[in-house]
């Protein structure tokens, strides 16, 4: 791929983002290539360095904050007509509730996400705690002189904090899995507002 | 290395990058390559952060029939780098107790 491609990819898959944020990243992308090509390298090989215009996409969407591609997307691409203006209040019946739920099911996305991680963990903490009754209830029974039924219930509390220990690993994984899981979502989020398929 | 002490580090090595002259893009690239490679992207983002912070400033000069872009240290930048010294200075300080903690194991 010679430079041309490659910027021309990359001002393709940073459609949606700010025409000056994408002409200063344009700008800056040439430049490494140039001073790369006066190093000595060809321009397929100066290109190959900076590397996949997929993955660049991906970081550049990572550092920039939503609000900045949601404020590009719904900025007026020509002037504003005065029956658009009339439109759109006369519209507002329908798109408010349209945005309303939009936004509520974004929200809701979140609280499913964090409503996995807290019922893992309430999971884990009653497990704990059942560890904690069966040794205490053990202890209770041997006071009362009844050696058996100290002896199931130690065995129950042993179980329990086999369980809780094994299931605390789990819920670390779970936890860190989710907050992976919307980080991705948000980027891909982004993606949905700017570009073309960017390969 | 932890991210966000990765990311303190990256801010004063662009900082040490153009601390006795002004430099472009790919030289600092090339001038922290024994120490740490370093992406396009991530120091596009490490530059705009620092010029936000006004550590540093960019002005264009022509190169060879073509626009470069230099980047020039400011005194807030050059501070920086001086409050990155003294608090190595401390954590080496506490990195030999440390060290001397294992070491006694």
């Amino acid at each position: 791929m010679n430079k041309q491609e490659f910027l021309a990819q990359l001002r393709r898959g940073l459609r949606g983002l700010p025409r000056e944020d994408v002409e200063e990243r344009l700008m800056f992308y040439g430049e490494m290539i140039d001073d790369r090509v006066e190093d000595g390298l060809s321009e397929a090989e100066a290109v190959a360095e900076i590397g996949n215009v997929k993955d660049i996409v991906s970081q550049i969407l990572a550092d920039t904050p939503i609000t900045r591609l949601v404020k590009e997307k719904i900025r007026p691409k020509s002037p504003i007509r005065p029956w658009v203006i009339v439109l759109l209040i006369l519209g507002f019946p329908l798109w408010l509730p349209l945005l309303i739920s939009v936004i509520s099911i974004v929200l809701a996305a979140y609280i499913v996400v964090w409503a996995v991680i807290i019922s893992f963990w309430a999971a884990f903490v009653s497990v704990a705690a059942g560890a904690l009754g069966g040794v205490a209830s053990a202890i209770y029974f041997v006071i009362r002189g009844r050696a058996l039924t100290a002896l199931s219930m130690l065995a129950v509390g042993l179980l329990c904090a086999g369980t809780a220990i094994l299931m605390f690993f789990v819920c670390l994984a779970v936890t860190k899995g989710a907050i992976w899981l919307t980080k991705k979502a948000a980027v891909g989020l982004k993606h949905m507002l700017v570009g073309k398929e960017a390969s | 290395m932890d991210i966000q002490l990765k990311r303190g580090l990256l801010d004063v090595c662009v900082l040490a990058a153009i601390k006795d002259k002004d430099s472009y893009g790919y030289q600092i690239i090339k001038d922290m390559k024994p120490y740490l490679s370093l992406s396009e992207s991530t120091l596009y983002t490490i530059l705009k952060r620092l010029e936000a912070a006004g550590m540093l400033t960019v002005h264009s000069a022509e190169h060879d029939g073509r626009l470069r872009k230099y980047y020039h240290i400011t005194d807030s930048g050059l501070r920086r780098i001086e409050e990155f010294k003294e608090d190595w200075k401390e954590i080496l300080f506490i990195y030999r107790f440390v060290v001397k903690e294992e070491e006694n194991e």
